[in-house]
């Protein structure tokens, strides 16, 4: 009974941005490297508000973090039966800070994962690293660096590059687990996260201006980052960068061709996607540039159409629900 | 809204309800795990994995059904893997022609993504039986006592605590804009999307302001009830040797059907 409310409000709000990996999807080097990062953030983040917060913290950043999930649902009409959302990282770093901003969005991707199978429990780790430590620490950035320019500006773009920069760490991981192919996934993930992204923006944007029209005083409770605070930052997002680059470099040129190569498949390595025509005649490095570009138009299309059929037969099972 | 949707079947008794909450925790990571690690098209590895669950389904008594319906939550994430089907090299199956190009389905990528697909399908049935049949402040105890910071686990705790307190304050909300929004027939209401989405802003800030409030109150509470930063559970369930028993018959059962894949045998 109640089943049928909370997933209707709540599992639809997330589902869009289909971001939550499930298990079964990433491969072990991936899932290791993941947590590692992971945990690393997560102590540094506990050690960071545990100065700044005190014993106020644990009430304090579970109800946030309650908010931030109930705030997930709270939608708004785009067009054509689509919705956008908030997801809140940007939001919670605006609000909080980077730090408290990675327990709360961690605690939100736990529960997702561990009450509402949203995510894996073993990907977990993969999508605190996108969700609860990467997009908080580039929201932050792009706030530090903007604000001074224009700070509702500066929450937009960061809200923005925080939805996109996850998806970004999600395609990136599934291809390295050979997944998905990356040509043709992150192309897909990154037009539809850009769209999802200028959602985040516009909501992060006017939840601010009316917490700042109110309460301007809450705004202010930002801890202002000391100095020393740049320096765990700094290395933190290094040690990210170096852990989505490395196994790309090492396997160059990229997972699914050296297999294909050792199975010597030849010309014909990049498989039946790409042979795009049989007597297709550019020579040299145009055809396999252009496969590429056309396959991923062509598996932006495809996930776009799938994604927009799916959202259309949800909404309408929807319908009934929503009449209260 | 209701905590009870998530407790459906806490209410009944059986072996694998009264087990120690971190006995099935770490059961439940081996089971994932295992499903992570079983080769792609090993299908009667999966088969026993799948077995597996079944028994310890029927050992719980939840009610099958359900829990297969609710794991198909993954299938969306499908649509990612079902490029799998055609960048695969492989002998090709079908091919499909649009226009001047041809997708064609691989056997090798019909048994990565069938792979893909039943992994996470058996991870989450096994996940749905973890809290099938782990009461919320067990789950919290077995994640603080395997390692998890108390920190961490308080603000999990909390924010399971208050979700549908504020999941009910975000309806509230929802319901006062949809009371306000009229849309008359044939007229084209509701402003530009930006507009809509600055609306949303407000409403997302509200709840901010509520929420906070409500986490000072919270506070003040605990605080007058001697909070020092501190949270004290009674110490409840302790790991006996049924549950010992317990975990190590289901890991050897696990670690029986991986080393007989990796042997071949299956």
């Amino acid at each position: 009974m109640y089943g049928g409310i909370l997933s209707g409000a709540l599992a639809p709000a997330l589902k869009p941005a289909a971001m939550h990996i499930p298990d079964g999807f990433l491969s072990l080097p991936v899932l290791i490297v993941c947590w590692a990062f992971s945990v690393l953030a997560i102590g540094v983040a506990l050690r960071r508000t545990n100065a700044q917060l005190g014993e106020r913290q644990a009430p304090l950043m579970g109800v946030l973090a309650a908010f931030i999930f109930a705030g997930q649902m709270i939608n708004f009409q785009v067009a054509g039966g689509t919705s956008g959302h908030l997801i809140g990282a940007a939001l919670a770093t605006v609000l909080l800070g980077p730090w408290a901003a990675m327990l709360i969005m961690t605690a939100v991707v736990a529960v997702q994962a561990l009450f509402f199978q949203d995510g894996g429990l073993i990907a977990l780790g993969a999508n605190i690293l996108f969700m609860a430590v990467a997009a908080p620490l580039v929201s932050y950035w792009i706030v530090q660096l903007l604000q001074r320019f224009n700070r509702w500006l500066a929450a937009g773009v960061a809200a923005w590059a925080s939805v996109v920069v996850a998806a970004l760490g999600v395609s990136v991981a599934l291809a390295l687990s050979g997944t998905v192919a990356l040509g043709i996934v992150l192309p897909a993930m990154l037009a539809v996260h850009a769209l999802i992204g200028i959602g985040e923006a516009l909501i992060t944007a006017g939840a601010l201006a009316f917490i700042a029209a109110s309460r301007p005083d809450l705004l202010a409770l930002r801890p202002a980052a000391a100095a020393a605070d740049r320096w765990p930052l700094a290395g933190l997002a290094i040690a990210l960068f170096v852990a989505l680059l490395s196994p790309l470099a090492s396997s160059a040129p990229d997972g699914l061709e050296r297999v294909a190569e050792d199975l010597g498949f030849g010309e014909r390595a990049l498989g039946p996607f790409y042979a795009i025509i049989p007597d297709y005649a550019f020579p040299g490095i145009a055809a396999p540039a252009l496969a590429t570009i056309v396959a991923g138009v062509v598996g932006t299309l495809l996930i776009f159409a799938a994604t927009w059929m799916l959202a259309r037969y949800m909404q309408r099972r929807r319908q009934p629900a929503e009449t209260h | 809204m209701h905590v009870s949707y998530l407790d459906q079947y806490l209410d009944l008794d059986s072996v694998v309800h009264r087990l120690d909450g971190r006995a099935k925790l770490l059961a439940t990571i081996a089971f994932v795990l295992a499903c992570t690690l079983t080769p792609a098209g090993r299908w009667a590895a999966f088969a026993a994995l799948a077995l597996l669950w079944v028994v310890i389904a029927a050992l719980a008594r939840v009610p099958h059904g359900l829990l297969l319906r609710r794991g198909l939550v993954a299938l969306p994430f499908a649509l990612a893997a079902i490029t799998l089907l055609f960048t695969r090299p492989g002998v090709p199956w079908w091919t499909l022609a649009i226009g001047p190009w041809r997708l064609s389905i691989s056997d090798a990528g019909v048994i990565a993504f069938v792979s893909v697909m039943l992994k996470s399908w058996l991870s989450v049935l096994m996940a749905l039986l973890l809290t099938a049949t782990t009461s919320y402040p067990a789950l919290m105890q077995a994640l603080r006592q395997v390692g998890t910071p108390t920190l961490l686990v308080a603000i999990i705790s909390f924010l399971y605590r208050y979700l549908f307190v504020l999941a009910d304050e975000a309806q509230r909300l929802l319901r006062a804009r949809e009371a306000r929004s009229a849309r008359p027939a044939g007229v084209r209401a509701g402003g530009s999307i930006a507009w809509r989405a600055r609306v949303a802003g407000g409403l997302v800030g509200n709840l901010f302001l509520r929420s906070y409030a409500r986490s000072e109150r919270i506070y003040q509470a605990m605080v007058s009830r001697g909070y020092r930063g501190e949270l004290r559970t009674l110490a409840r369930g302790r790991f006996g040797r049924g549950d010992a028993i317990a975990l190590l018959g289901f890991l050897l059962v696990l670690g029986a059907i991986e080393g007989m894949t990796v042997l071949g045998w299956l």
